[in-house]
This record gives structure tokens, C-alpha cells and sequence, in this order.
């Protein structure tokens, strides 16, 4: 799995620009979708979710994706699931504090950034993770909120 | 202008554009170098410990650190630390990791906190608890050091709980965060301070420097950025006791970074305390000069009693005159 996350993070560039036109088409099709009754599908939405984005990114379903804003690196796999930056233990070889063999994923997450045009927004600041939302569809969420916010931009 | 005096105790009547009445931000805000140490904290529900640290740091210290089990080691809290460093009338500055308690435990410990006098709060992500001496305990982590800042910097400014509840009589606290100049990525440190001083940091005292060339490009870029003018930069230092003890840190505790040439300095001396002790001042010295550093945060890990030294001998307080607890403030220590 690390070897695919790898990749994702060496790509991000790319990476970035289809996470982008999922992230558009979904939020046009939102309002639709969710007067179909959309938010019934959560079980196999965040089935799905799961598969690909554990595939990708050895995503860890937190419930608010913050990928796009991490240099396509999923901020969970830090052992401290610090969402705002690295800690200030990063070894010298640019290993976890916690985890020696591991390279620390905000390393990993400054470099993708730097491939990516929206790169800058790794310096945004996020909120405290809701603990309520672990295991399930961010994609829905996303989904649900923009059709509730109307025509509003996010 | 008037001229304010400062004292001892740690209260003094809030002036425009000050959040806390703590001496630390008054010593900041008036120009002067500041100098804190952190208090060592006893395996020990004796107080008389903490008097008795707090008194050989106290003549130089603008504020004690009361660490918050640091390296994940228990030892007392620093909330039960700065309630005693309150009495006997210091100046605290409490810290908080983020390892042990979860956002409901740390908003609860801030109240306390600035209900019993202390100004100063340096918000920390935390070591990992494999770096201690419970390793199987549970890490937390609910907060972040970031989204610690932003959440009491609300508690403070806009008197509501992370939960938007309010607050009746807010925290009236001066917000401190940690940076490390010396641990990769090196080009993404300044952005990170950038984002801590953002979520409401108003001083930081960095990871213990041994590298000043390193601090020299980090507080380059920091000028660049114009951070220096946004908070107060306070750099770390110690005294290292060996070269042994010196290999033991580099390995062992998390985000110290101790260059080669200063171990073989110290096993080149004769005298290895001494010469740590030595290595220290110079330290200091050096460090002072760089534009956009205004003070020294001291961590002498069990030597405690040469922080005094350290500081007369490296000239950094100048006119201001050392002080002791229970004496008379002398008029050279007059600020404006
Ligand atoms: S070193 Fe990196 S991956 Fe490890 S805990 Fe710190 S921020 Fe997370």
C-alpha cells in the first residue's frame, strides 16, 4: 500500500487535477443526487470511499478529506494524526519521531505540495477533527453540505 | 509616557495592547531581552521542591516553564506547578501538550489556569508516548498545537468555547508556541511559524539551538516573511553536562539536533561541565546579536543551578538589575 501512496504523493501533480474534476463534477451533480436521496447510500459510499482512496492514499476514512490541502498525502497515516503541519520531532534523516522506519508524512505531503498548482494551501489552517465522522463518506458529506448551502460557493 | 516598574509577582494592571498582566509580555513588549527557564519538574508531591527549583532560576528568569510530562515522562502537572510558582509569587508560563487530554479536559485546565494567575500558556503538539516511560499508554492527540492556539485565542478573544459556547469572564492569557529550526523540512519551518502566529501565537520558544548557522538562515527567512515583528522569537539554550550526555539526547529525545563539532569540542576538554557551561554563554552571546531575537529560553535539564551563571556571564540583561526573591527592585531596573 505504502508503495501506491508513494506514488499518488511523486504524482500529485496529476493527482491534484483529478481529485479536482471528480471534486466538481460531484458538487454539480449534488443537488441532484441528493433530492434522488442521495444520503441513503452512505453504507456503500463510504464502501467504495474506502476502497479507492485506501488504495490511493491509505486513506484512513477520518470523514473530512482534507487531501487536496495535503500535497495529496492523507494526514492520518502521522502516528500523532496531526492535520496541520508536522510535529517538531522529525529525525534528521527526515523519519518519524514515533515510528523510526517511517518517513514522515509531512515531508512526504511538503513535496506533493510543490508539484501541486494549489499547493499553497497546505499553509490552511484545519479544524479539530470531529470524532463522530470516522468511517464514513466524506465525498457525501461534501455532497449533502453543497446541496444544503443552495448555489453558494464552499 | 509613563514609566512602569516591574516587580515581582506576576500581576500588574492591563496596559493598551497587552492581552496578558504578566510580566513576561510587559518585558517583550518594552523592547528588553527576555530570559525564561524551564523548572524541572519533581517525581514529588513535596512543594517545597518547587520552591526550591524556582528559587535558583528566579534572580534571572522573566518567567519559569512548567512542562507538561515533556519526552511523555510523568512527573507533576504543570497546572499543580504554576499554581505553586503562583503563590510563591513567579511568573509562570504554563505548557500544555496535546498528548494526554482531549479538547473538553485542556479548555477546562486553560480556565483553571487563568483563574489562578497565570498569564502565559505555550501550546505544544506533545512527544509521542513512546518516548517515555508509559509507552503503552493511550496518545490522545484530540488537539493539534495549531488548532490549540486558535481554540484559546477564541476562548480569550471572542469568550466562547471551541463549541461556541460562552464564556463569562474570559482567559486573559499571553500565547506562546514551540518551533524547530533544526528539523526538516528546513524550507517549510518559517511557513509553519507563519501559520502558528496565524492561529494566535504571540511568542515562541524554540527547540534548544546548537547549530547557530542554522538559526541564522531560519531568522533570515523569518525577516524576509516579517515574522519577527509579529511575535516575540525566544531561542533556546542549555548547558550540555558531557559529551556523553550530549550523544544521549541527540538519540534519544525527540527534535534535538546536536552537530558533531560541538560533541568533539566537549570531549576535547578537560573539564566537560565546564566547558558545556562555556559552550552555552558563547551560545547566547551569539545568538543575541541576530536581528529579530528577543530573548533566551533556558533548558537545563538537571543543572538548573548555573542557569544564573550562564546568564550574568553572558552579559544578555545589561542594566537590568538581577533580581532575588523578597529584595527591592533597584531603579536600574526601571523599563518604559
Ligand atoms: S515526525 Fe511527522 S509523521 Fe511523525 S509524528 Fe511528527 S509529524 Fe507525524
Amino acid at each position: 500500500m505504502r508503495a501506491l501512496r508513494r506514488l499518488a504523493t511523486r504524482h500529485a501533480g496529476p493527482f491534484e487535477r483529478l481529485y479536482l474534476v471528480c471534486d466538481r463534477l460531484a458538487l454539480a451533480l449534488a443537488p441532484l443526487l441528493v433530492k434522488a436521496g442521495l444520503e441513503r447510500l452512505e453504507r456503500p459510499a463510504a464502501v467504495l470511499e474506502s476502497w479507492t482512496k485506501g488504495a490511493l492514499f491509505d486513506c484512513n476514512m477520518c470523514g473530512r478529506c482534507v487531501l487536496a490541502a495535503t500535497g495529496m498525502t492523507c494526514p492520518m497515516n502521522c502516528p500523532k494524526g496531526l492535520r496541520n503541519g508536522p510535529c517538531g520531532g522529525v529525525r534528521a534523516n527526515g523519519n518519524c519521531e514515533i515510528e523510526a522506519a517511517l518517513r514522515c508524512v509531512w515531508l512526504e505531503a511538503w513535496e506533493g505540495a510543490g508539484r501541486m498548482r494549489h499547493g499553497g494551501r497546505i499553509g490552511e489552517l484545519q479544524a479539530p477533527l470531529d470524532h463522530r465522522l470516522k468511517g464514513s463518506s466524506a465525498w457525501l458529506r461534501r455532497m449533502v453540505e453543497r446541496a444544503r448551502l443552495g448555489s453558494a460557493p464552499p | 509616557m509613563s514609566v512602569h516598574r516591574i516587580e515581582f509577582g506576576d500581576s500588574y494592571p492591563p496596559l493598551p495592547g497587552h492581552v496578558s498582566g504578566g510580566r513576561l509580555e510587559r518585558v517583550l513588549r518594552s523592547g528588553r531581552f527576555a530570559v525564561t527557564a524551564e523548572l524541572n519538574p519533581p517525581d514529588s508531591a513535596d512543594p517545597e521542591e518547587i520552591y526550591q527549583r524556582a528559587l535558583v532560576l528566579s534572580e534571572v528568569c522573566d518567567a519559569i516553564n512548567a512542562t507538561d510530562a515533556s519526552g511523555a515522562n510523568c512527573h507533576m502537572s504543570s497546572l499543580g506547578i504554576c499554581a505553586l510558582l503562583k503563590a510563591a509569587g513567579y511568573s509562570a508560563v504554563m505548557q500544555i501538550s496535546c498528548r494526554d487530554r482531549n479538547r473538553i479536559a485542556i479548555q477546562g485546565d486553560v480556565l483553571g489556569a487563568a483563574a489562578l494567575g497565570v498569564h502565559n500558556v505555550l501550546c505544544l503538539t506533545g512527544d509521542g508516548v513512546e518516548a517515555g516511560d508509559q509507552p503503552g499508554a493511550k496518545p490522545v492527540f484530540d488537539l493539534d498545537s495549531i488548532t490549540l492556539l486558535d481554540t484559546i485565542r477564541a476562548m480569550r478573544d471572542e469568550g466562547r468555547f471551541l463549541s461556541g459556547r460562552v464564556i463569562e469572564s474570559p482567559p486573559r492569557l499571553f500565547l506562546g508556541a514551540a518551533a524547530n529550526p533544526f528539523a526538516p523540512p528546513f524550507d517549510w519551518r518559517p511557513r509553519r511559524l507563519a501559520k502558528k502566529i496565524a492561529a494566535g501565537a504571540q511568542f515562541v520558544q524554540t527547540q534548544y539551538c546548537f547549530d547557530v548557522a542554522r538559526l541564522r538562515a531560519f531568522m533570515s527567512e523569518i525577516r524576509d516573511g516579517g515574522l519577527h515583528k509579529a511575535c516575540f522569537i525566544l531561542v533556546g539554550v542549555g548547558p550540555l553536562a558531557s559529551a556523553r550526555a550530549a550523544r544521549w539526547m541527540r538519540s534519544n529525545v525527540p527534535g534535538v539536533h546536536i552537530p558533531d563539532s560541538v560533541i568533539q569540542r566537549l570531549e576535547g576538554a578537560a573539564d566537560q561541565r565546564q566547558e558545556g557551561k562555556r559552550l552555552c554563554v558563547e551560545l547566547i552571546q551569539e545568538i543575541s546579536e541576530i536581528e529579530g531575537v528577543r530573548g533566551v529560553h533556558v533548558m537545563a535539564y538537571r543543572q538548573e543551578e548555573l542557569v544564573n551563571d550562564i546568564i550574568r556571564d553572558s552579559g544578555v540583561l545589561k542594566n537590568r538589575a538581577p533580581r532575588a526573591q523578597g529584595a527591592e527592585p533597584t531603579p536600574g531596573a526601571e523599563i518604559i
